[in-house]
């Protein structure tokens, strides 16, 4: 089950790599649709001894954060018929080299850290490095959407860490995480298609009226 | 029972009230009431906590509960005024309604993971109405808010992930349970416990707009309809501090105070020289308040980073702030209602509003002293408490610069405003009367502010000391 858990975690990894090197916008969505449902079976394999709980938070994860919000995200893009590229302000071998630079940062942390228990230091690393990947994607992607997506990569790897104490975080409060990071998400996508019918763009960095 | 049903009032109110039009304000206000009542009894008798201690209520909880639950309920009232006049969203009142469930989750929850949910909840709550005028300004606001505040919120929930890897898996000790983390404070572990505190900082830090993590602020409060920018301004931020409060009340339990506190000095002077730098010259009134806001944030987490009598000023200051950005942003909607928004954001092409609002423009010029913290009005008294706890510290210098950057903020808000409210009256615009649901919200919440400046109530002044000595202050 370890040398599985580990797997899962590689896969987390890489697709979050693949959001940084692609230039396509439905493959980042996809690619975070793809690191949601990982999410959705870790807990499974860390805590073999399938309770309620577990089942419930992989149900949950993997309807809402593979299946359900990737879905709306993609509907958005194909009503509003926005251009598919991504147009980063950093390019993708930046990009990229500056993922690699969060695992190495996030490794080092990771082993530095007193990690509790008998989860592997592998848990932790992937999670900050998620962790980090996604603010880069927000610093460095203008499109709107993809700040969503964004978003999105940040709030998985704040779950791999949460799987660390999944024994203490009881089911009715990862509920209401997962709630309101759907209804979250779902607020922004709307806010997504707005803004394209208003500026026949997603792109954020024209929000630029509003300053001192 | 009584505190589940602080969150289930608000909760099938929004519920009944969508959809309703202008019967919404209906809903709206008996809602706020009923809340208002519960919360009042609840001064008089103190309930037990439920959910196995998930919730419950303690000093600061009921003092925030209580800031939250009065400027909701004028704010309710005034709202009946303004559906009168704007047209509004089918799901306006369930919005509010929302926010006030969510933000009484949040003053209630001893559970810190809880506590998130709430915080995350307030948040999206306000997010449709900042987007109420649907136009591309709005749009930018409600997009620069939304990302902002759930990446700031987000941090957070990793801080909190962090604070429950702390505790260990002690088998006698709840989770996340605010009373269990300061009873056992000692056996948290002081790495994880700092990394905690300080991802929560940041995390709550962005949410209550805390320099420099402020920026979505002013564009926020200066696109939102006022009515909402004063519930940020007054109760957002007030469950925001609360969110840096309680882990500031588990680090200094598990004696991290020297660790805790230099940061907590650091966010609150940079937020009153950001403030004093963008102040001066501003020329749109709604982003002067948000700057304004911008300086009272940063006195709270600065009382509370003083220790000592400094916390208890800051607890007051979160009551003085609920009352005036409230009664300001009340005032400056009707000068906007009834001028036009050219009054707000220009003062070239705007002044005259007290030709033009008689009543209002006198509620803004009170508002105007009582939010650069004048005698009588309360914000004199924190202010001074907190300046006071800088100097008995042995901290002179962050008494010099305090008085310094307040006085700067001073002079930059009363030269704004005063071009505002003098001057001919303006030509342009029909001219409306002031109707009483929109000037009785701001003119009481002036009498609060004086009553406040002249004598704290007693009961209010042993739950203001109690609270600050919870968290590790002490009572003047």
């Amino acid at each position: 089950m370890e040398r599985l858990a580990d797997l899962l975690l590689l896969l987390v990894l890489l697709f979050g790599f693949l959001i940084l090197g692609t230039t396509r916008l439905t493959t980042c969505i996809r690619a975070v649709a793809v690191q949601g449902g990982l999410l959705g079976l870790l807990p499974l394999v860390l805590h073999p001894q399938w309770s309620v709980h577990t089942l419930g938070l992989a149900a949950g994860t993997i309807l809402v954060k593979a299946i359900v919000l990737p879905a709306f995200l993609i509907w958005a893009i194909r009503e509003s018929a926005v251009r598919r590229e991504v147009e980063p302000r950093v390019g993708y071998v930046a990009s990229l080299v500056l993922g690699i630079f969060a695992v190495a940062v996030a490794g080092a942390v990771a082993t530095r850290l007193p990690v509790p228990g008998e989860h592997p230091v592998l848990l932790v690393t992937t999670s900050l490095a998620c962790v980090i990947m996604g603010l880069q994607v927000l610093a460095t992607r203008a499109k709107a959407l993809l700040q969503v997506v964004g978003y999105l990569m940040l709030e998985n790897g704040i779950y791999v860490f949460g799987l660390t104490s999944l024994d203490r975080v009881p089911f009715l409060v990862e509920i209401g995480v997962l709630l309101d990071v759907f209804v979250g998400v779902f607020i922004m996508g709307i806010v997504v298609f707005h803004i394209n019918r208003e500026f026949d763009s997603l792109d954020s960095a024209r929000l630029t009226e509003l300053r001192d | 029972m009584l505190l589940l049903a602080l969150i289930l009032v608000p909760a099938l109110g929004a519920a009944g009230a969508y959809g309703r039009g202008t019967r919404q304000s209906g809903w709206l206000v008996s809602t706020a009431a009923i809340h208002l009542m519960l919360v009042a009894t609840l001064w008089w008798a103190p309930p037990a906590a439920v959910l196995d201690g998930w919730l419950a209520l303690d000093p600061l909880g009921l003092v925030v509960l209580s800031v939250v639950s009065v400027l909701f309920f004028v704010v309710a009232t005034y709202a009946v005024g303004y559906v009168r006049r704007e047209r509004v969203g089918r799901g306006f009142a369930s919005w509010l309604l929302a926010f006030l469930a969510m933000a009484s989750l949040v003053a209630m929850s001893h559970h810190l993971a809880l506590l998130w949910v709430g915080m995350e909840g307030t948040t999206l709550a306000l997010a449709p109405l900042i987007f109420q005028r649907r136009d591309r300004r709005s749009l930018e606001a409600v997009w620069k808010y939304l990302v902002l505040s759930s990446v700031g919120i987000a941090l957070a929930l990793l801080g909190t992930f962090f604070l429950s890897t702390a505790q260990g898996d002690d088998p006698g000790v709840r989770p996340l349970v605010l009373e269990d983390l300061i009873t056992h404070a000692a056996l948290l572990h002081p790495v994880w416990l700092k990394a905690a505190f300080v991802f929560l900082l940041v995390g709550y830090g962005t949410k209550l707009g805390l320099a420099p993590l402020h920026t979505w602020k002013p564009d926020t409060y200066g696109e939102a309809p006022a009515l909402v920018g004063g519930l940020m301004a007054g109760g957002l931020t007030s469950c925001a501090f609360l969110g840096i409060a309680r882990v500031t009340e588990v680090a200094v339990a598990a004696g991290l105070g020297q660790f805790v506190q230099p940061p907590l000095v650091i966010f609150g002077l940079l937020s009153l020289a950001v403030a004093a730098a963008f102040v001066v010259g501003q020329t749109d009134v709604k982003r002067l308040l948000a700057y304004s806001s911008v300086e009272h944030v940063g006195l709270l987490v600065l009382g509370l980073g003083l220790g000592g009598v400094g916390v208890y000023g800051s607890v007051l200051h979160l009551v003085n702030n609920a009352v005036v950005k409230g009664l300001l942003f009340l005032a400056v909607g009707n000068a906007v209602l009834v001028v036009g928004p050219a009054t707000t954001t220009s003062p070239s092409s705007g002044g005259g509003v007290l030709r033009a609002v008689p009543v209002s423009g006198v509620l803004l010029l009170l508002g105007l002293f009582a939010v650069t913290g004048s005698p009588p009005f309360g914000m004199f008294l924190s202010e001074f408490t907190i300046v006071r706890a800088a100097w008995a510290g042995g901290h002179p210098w962050i008494a010099g610069t305090t008085l310094a950057l307040l006085a700067v903020i001073f002079i930059g808000v009363g030269a704004m405003m005063l071009g505002m409210l003098y001057g001919p009256a303006p030509v342009s615009g029909p001219r409306a009367r002031e109707s009483a649901w929109l000037v009785a919200g701001p003119a009481a919440l002036v009498v609060g502010a004086v009553a406040l400046g002249i004598a704290i109530p007693s009961p209010l002044q042993q739950l203001l000391a109690r609270a600050a000595t919870a968290l590790g202050g002490s009572a003047p």
